[in-house]
């Protein structure tokens, strides 16, 4: 029996403002507990809250990006349960009427198509805060730092069939919220989280099956791992003539599985309706506009303009504008260079890329920047140095933090371009081999790679390899 | 028992002016006060706490600030709050077990506008449980009486203000209004009451009922009080997103105005057969005082009007249980004796530190915002809420100020209405509209029936306060009503 996967997903993405959605508190994070909750974070007696307009924005950015439509008006309303880190009993959110309806994003499938992922909406709310029990025995500590931390919920159209669909599309909006600069991204400190609405039908079926949601996952890998987890246990429950139940399950992480934390019957009845204490969100067509200008350029648009600028391949403009930080940092390395964007691409996406990620360090934090990186190809390409000779300059350039030109010169590793020099080690090398050299004259070919390997060495790698080529081949010939 | 002595004049404008004179200090007058609320404690139950230290040291710094020619008009005046305005450092009870030991760490804006211009708090007066009811009864600390017939209830919510003012405890109090709780008992008490347009005066420190509904307003023996009073404690809120960015006029600037010209309406769903004779009659003796100051009377309809007592005891509820959720036993307030778990830590929480009619009211709200039961409750509700204030838009293109009764009866027996909800709830059946459509309206006294005081009500279009306050300080100079104090009180 042939099964099709289906997954949506709600991210919760908590917007970087500086100060709380509902209140003037920080929410910078990591503070002692309960030292960035005020009165209305704490949800005293008589206290109200009053929107921050920047989340108002960031969401509006958001929206825009995505090709959504904005709403000019959207509604703020109480979602009302008990729980000891919700201090007033409610999550002020957005249901009816959300800030952002119907957009849109495409993600870039294994054999290269494009596939569009429909987003439903999405939509402003306060976090709640964290319960604590490890330390604490017999009793739970409630830390409201979280609390009233402004959030976006974008919820996604059932359109992934895998979990590889679903990481991707994930990913993709992960880029863009830090395009956007309205996210930091950071999912350790979940800043950026998901829930998977998982379900399973027959190829073919039109009818979609029961679905689970998967809660809290804060990793792209938990997102895989789980879904799919949880597509074996739906198939293999099916196939035994069980029958899925809709229920909200739980990614455990240790054990690689998940498992049922409260049924449908046991959801809560959240009893929305609008927040009296807030006004409806009206925006202007005006202040929409006026935010659309200030969108940055897109990492669709981004990559696009790679391939039509600098010839990359879109697999390359891809990679290099999955952040906005590395795109920057390359089209900074680009016009240094002023020529050869191929080759500065190999080398964001090749040895930067590699140390960055051997030091565990972001593109922002590299030890060699954009402009010492343009200095080392510049000297590829006006062939002071050699691309190997090269790589050896970069990782002096990342353990020291000195200038291509400085470590070139000091290690004397500048490239052997006159003629008699190379010569001279060639005429020294051939003196050394002289058996080899025979061989080579009766046809033994391959042995000008030997050769070449000769002289390098004994000119310290600094022959330049086009020369040496051809001054070789004269001198072997005879 | 025999009253204290009696406060050198009758209104906070009489007052003042003494205060300003130099005929007494603030020192003197709130100690006389204070010597009031001693005397009249045990037999009206007005106050949940008295500052005495705190209101001597206040006035002490009135008179010194008057001393030193830093005094406004209100300087030193003695005031009252309800004791739903959160008071720093002060116990802020609410009527509520569930709060009966709590001590705000901040001041409403209301209670922090009317510090700034000077005013010295009395103390915290007793409301029915987190407003939530119309006799006083539902208070956790006691009902209050009434001054007029200690047998009798105040009315409610606000009970406390009406009788310490009714009583001359205090010169003037604040309140709060969600569906006539300031309106009821300054009728029932025979004294003034203004709910302003909501979003006039700022919510935020005011403990929430209905969030929609709820509205801070005064309770004073005169319409000048209520003028001199109201413009310190109103205005746009940065703290409250629902307070409304227009400006404050001052109130008594047109005090005096002719009402020449002056249309008033007669709702006629209000003159129903559930008024009371003898109320009728005094309000329609009040009526025949407007014609004679040159106000044109003329009979308006409101035919939605009689449906708002049902869809007040929807939209109400389901808002108090949301507001409500936040007494939890977990962050502040009571919290039971060692709770088992979670489950147990609110239910025995909530169901210690709420009293009965609370606890009515957040089921009755859940019930309607259940799903499966939203749309036939609470959205009907807001639709008739709608039409009721389309009502009233529609009536006041044809009139300038709306005149009927603010209670069906006057004062009824302590006790009395306790076996049956519906019949207390109808007790708001005249004021509830004013809520539900945000407008500015007040009671004001026209007459006895019984011995006991009847009140006038005036409905205004949004932010006509200054019209309203003028059109019942008009009345308040042909009559003196506002004036009579029950004998045991002079």
């Amino acid at each position: 029996m042939e099964w099709e996967t289906v997954i949506g997903l709600e991210i919760h993405a908590q917007l970087a403002t500086r100060s709380k959605i509902f209140s003037g508190s920080a929410t910078a994070y990591g503070a002692e507990p309960n030292t960035q909750a005020d009165l209305v974070d704490l949800g005293y007696p008589g206290v109200l809250p009053v929107l921050n307009g920047e989340a108002v924005r960031m969401a509006v950015r958001f929206g825009l990006a995505i090709g959504a439509r904005i709403a000019p008006r959207s509604v703020f309303a109480r979602k009302n349960y008990f729980y000891p880190d919700l201090p007033k009993g409610y999550q002020i959110s957005q249901y009816e009427l959300p800030i952002v309806a119907e957009g849109a994003l495409e993600i870039v499938l294994d054999d290269g198509t494009r596939k569009r992922i429909g987003i439903t909406r999405a939509h402003l709310e306060e976090d709640a805060g964290k319960s604590l029990h490890e330390g604490l025995p017999g009793v739970s500590g409630i830390d409201l730092n979280r609390a009233g931390t402004p959030l976006i919920e974008i919820v996604s159209e059932p359109d992934m069939r895998s979990a590889k669909e679903a990481v991707a599309y994930m990913k993709k909006v992960h880029t863009l919220v830090r395009y956007l600069e309205i996210c930091d991204g950071n999912m350790q400190e979940g800043s950026f989280r998901c829930d998977a609405n998982v379900s399973v039908r027959r190829k073919g079926a039109e009818k979609f099956g029961t679905r689970a949601e998967i809660k809290n996952l804060n990793s792209f890998r938990y997102v895989e791992k789980a879904i799919n987890y949880e597509v074996e246990r739906q198939i293999e429950l099916i196939e035994s003539g069980g029958k899925v139940v809709q229920e909200t399950r739980l990614y455990d992480p240790d054990k690689g599985e998940t498992r049922s934390m409260r049924s449908k019957e046991e959801a809560n009845d959240y009893r929305y309706f609008p927040d009296p204490d807030l006004l409806p969100v009206a925006l202007e067509p005006e202040v929409i506009e006026s935010l659309r200008a200030t969108l940055p350029e897109l990492p669709d648009e981004k990559a696009a303009r790679f391939v039509r600028e600098h010839g990359l391949s879109e697999y390359d403009a891809g990679v290099l504008t999955a952040s906005r930080e590395l795109g920057a940092y390359y089209e900074d390395v680009v016009r240094r260079v002023g020529r050869d964007p191929k080759l500065c691409a190999n080398w964001v996406m090749g040895d930067l890329a590699a140390f960055l990620n051997r030091d565990n360090l972001e593109v922002g934090q590299s030890k060699v920047d954009s402009a010492a990186l343009a200095g080392l190809v510049t000297r590829i390409v006006d062939a002071t140095i050699s691309g190997k000779i090269a790589k050896e300059v970069f990782e002096t350039m990342w353990d020291g933090g000195a200038s291509a030109d400085a470590v070139i010169e000091q290690k004397g590793l500048r490239q052997i371009t006159d003629t008699g020099a190379i010569e001279a080690a060639i005429d020294e090398v051939m003196a050394k081999n002289p058996g080899q050299l025979a061989d080579y004259r009766s046809g033994k070919d391959k042995l000008f790679g030997f050769f070449v390997g000769q002289v390098m060495k004994a000119t310290g790698g600094k022959a330049n390899p086009a020369q040496l080529n051809d001054l070789l081949k004269k001198k072997l010939a005879g | 028992m025999t009253a204290p002595p009696s406060l050198p004049a009758p209104t906070v404008a009489g007052l003042a002016r003494g205060l300003a004179r130099g005929e007494y200090s603030s020192v003197e007058l709130t100690q006389a006060c204070l010597a009031r609320i001693a005397a009249g404690q045990p037999a009206l139950n007005a106050f949940v706490t008295v500052t005495g230290e705190a209101a001597l040291a206040a006035a002490a710094a009135a008179d010194a600030a008057r001393a030193s020619g830093r005094a406004g008009a209100l300087t030193g005046v003695p005031i009252a709050h309800k004791d739903i305005f959160c008071t720093e450092g002060v116990k802020t009870t609410c009527g509520s077990k569930m709060l009966a030991d709590f001590v705000s760490p901040y001041d409403a804006t209301v209670v922090k506008g009317l510090k700034a211009a000077g005013t010295v708090m009395l103390g915290k007066l007793n409301m029915d449980e987190f407003a939530m009811g119309s006799s006083n009864e539902t208070s956790f600390f006691g009902p209050v009486r009434n001054p007029w017939d200690p047998t009798k209830v105040p009315g409610g919510s606000s009970g406390g203000s009406a009788a310490a003012v009714a009583a001359r405890l205090a010169p003037a109090a604040t309140a709060t209004d969600t569906g006539g709780s300031i309106r009821q008992p300054a009728a029932l008490c025979g004294i003034t009451g203004i709910k302003p347009t909501y979003g006039r005066v700022s919510r935020y420190g005011m403990i929430a009922f209905a969030s929609s509904l709820d509205q801070a307003g005064l309770i004073t023996v005169s319409a000048e009080d209520a003028a001199l009073l109201l413009g310190p404690m109103s205005g746009f809120d940065p703290r409250d997103s629902t307070s409304v960015e227009s400006a404050v006029p001052d109130y008594t600037a047109t005090l005096g105005d002719s009402l020449e010209g002056l249309t008033i309406g007669l709702v006629r769903e209000f003159f129903d057969k559930g008024l009371d004779g003898d109320c009728g009659q005094r309000v329609r003796e009040a009526i025949a005082v407007y014609e004679e100051l040159g106000a044109k009377v003329r009979e308006v309809s409101c035919p939605n009007l009689p449906l708002s007592v049902p869809t007040y005891y929807v939209v109400a509820p389901a808002e108090c249980s949301s507001n409500l959720a936040r007494f939890d036993g977990v962050r502040f307030g009571h919290r039971c004796d060692s709770p088992r778990n979670l489950a147990d830590l609110y239910c025995r929480s909530r169901g210690e530190g709420f009293g009965a009619e609370v606890k009515r009211r957040i089921m009755t709200g859940t019930y309607v915002l259940s799903a499966g039961y939203f749309d036939a409750y609470y959205l009907k509700a807001q639709r008739v809420r709608q039409l009721i204030s389309a009502d009233f838009a529609r009536a006041f293109g044809e009139c300038d100020l709306l005149l009927g009764p603010t209670a069906p009866t006057t004062a009824f027996g302590i006790g009395e209405k306790n076996d049956d909800p519906i019949t207390m709830y109808l007790n708001d059946i005249y004021t509830i509209g004013a809520n539900l459509a945000g407008l500015p309206a007040m009671s004001i006294p026209c007459g006895f029936a019984g011995g006991l005081p009847v009140g006038l009500q005036l409905i205004g279009p949004h932010f006509s306060e200054a019209r309203m306050l003028n059109a019942a300080h008009r009345y308040q100079q042909e009559t003196d009503w506002h004036l009579r104090v029950p004998s045991a009180w002079a």
